[in-house]
């Protein structure tokens, strides 16, 4: 291999497995919607569509980056914190865990 | 109703654009931007990437999740299934594109003038976008919209390099926070702009579902998440407009 083809090579990779794969939604959508009006029918469920996938990479994200934040488990502090106001509610009465 | 956009005389293109950057710098997610992705330019030097790939990387990709897996799978798995990884994180990405450009084009807009701000579509761009275009009229939507994206791709940007640089000395807990920190603020900002019954029940349904079906690991989970959650905050809201409009 060429120094160029080794220099060019992680430039090469963001295209191929980066810029393409990654741009293919967006003209996809570009493609779909010509000439579509924005208030019709299919537009405003696409819309809520678009919102419902956001939202769910947004919770991945958080719940994904206490892997990433080894010293703050923060899905096991939600989760323990979830579980021990949940009875408390439930019964009506205080938190009893210090926690 | 009153709508103040119409009254004020038309505006060249260069103003909207102008308007449109100065949303960009007045957006919390101008200065949520700075800090996710001077994470992002961090993992790039962890990961032994050069500062203008880095840099390129926002340019091209602009979108977070799938720069995360690119930059830390490059290293270790085949081309083709770092490809594959990047493309389902990014399928958001069409809706996205396909509930905003129709917002935009009028019946004499061409295709290229939507190929800007098609690539500028990201969720922060998508996210301000949608809050702030109904209040621009529909022909200076474009130029604005195309300057709040690149107001915001320029936060990126820079602060892409900015982190690239600052890697060496900021301790890796930090970086690591920084990546956290920026979906908790990205999910307030939806929060915020929810006006809808429809989004407000997308956007829960979406959080709730979305963990569950990727826990069932059936793959293509955001595709399935998007389709369900969408789908049924679209139909409640179809069924309270056929109440609305019953006698």
């Amino acid at each position: 291999m060429s120094a160029t083809m080794v220099e060019l090579g992680p430039y090469l990779a963001l295209i191929l497995a980066g810029f393409l794969p990654n741009e293919f939604w967006r003209v996809l959508g570009l493609v779909l919607v010509r000439g579509l009006d924005e208030k019709s029918e299919v537009i405003v469920w696409v819309r809520a569509v678009a919102t419902a996938m956001l939202a769910a990479v947004l919770a991945q994200l958080i719940l994904s980056s206490s892997g990433a934040l080894a010293a703050i488990p923060v899905g096991c502090a939600l989760a323990r914190r979830a579980l021990d106001l949940w009875p408390s509610y439930w019964r009506g009465a205080r938190c009893f865990s210090a926690c | 109703m009153t709508d103040t956009a119409i009254a004020r005389p038309p505006r060249s293109s260069a103003q909207a654009f102008r308007d449109g950057l100065r949303a960009a710098l007045t957006s919390i997610l101008f200065y949520v931007l700075l800090g996710n992705y001077s994470g992002i330019g961090a993992l790039c030097y962890e990961f032994g990437f050069s500062p203008i790939w880095a840099v390129l990387c926002t340019l091209l990709i602009w979108a977070a999740p799938a720069q995360v897996i690119l930059i830390s799978t490059l290293g270790t798995a085949t081309l083709l299934e770092v490809a594959i990884a990047v493309s389902l994180s990014s399928v958001r990405l069409l809706p996205m594109v396909a509930a905003l450009l129709p917002m935009l084009q009028r019946e004499d807009t061409r295709q290229r003038d939507l190929v800007l701000p098609m690539h500028l579509t990201a969720i922060s761009v998508w996210v301000e976008g949608m809050r702030l275009l109904p209040g621009v009229p529909k022909e200076e939507r474009a130029a604005y919209y195309n300057g709040l994206g690149c107001g915001l791709l320029f936060a990126a940007t820079f602060a892409s390099a900015a982190g690239f640089y600052l890697a060496a000395s900021l301790p890796p807990l930090l970086a690591a926070a920084l990546l956290f920190l920026t979906p908790m603020s990205f999910l307030m900002t939806v929060c915020r702009n929810t006006r809808t019954l429809m989004d407000g029940l997308a956007l829960g349904l979406g959080l709730v579902l979305g963990p569950l079906i990727a826990a069932q690991k059936i793959g293509l989970d955001l595709l399935w998440t998007g389709l369900i959650a969408g789908s049924a905050a679209y139909a409640v809201h179809r069924l309270r407009q056929a109440k609305a409009s019953a006698p």
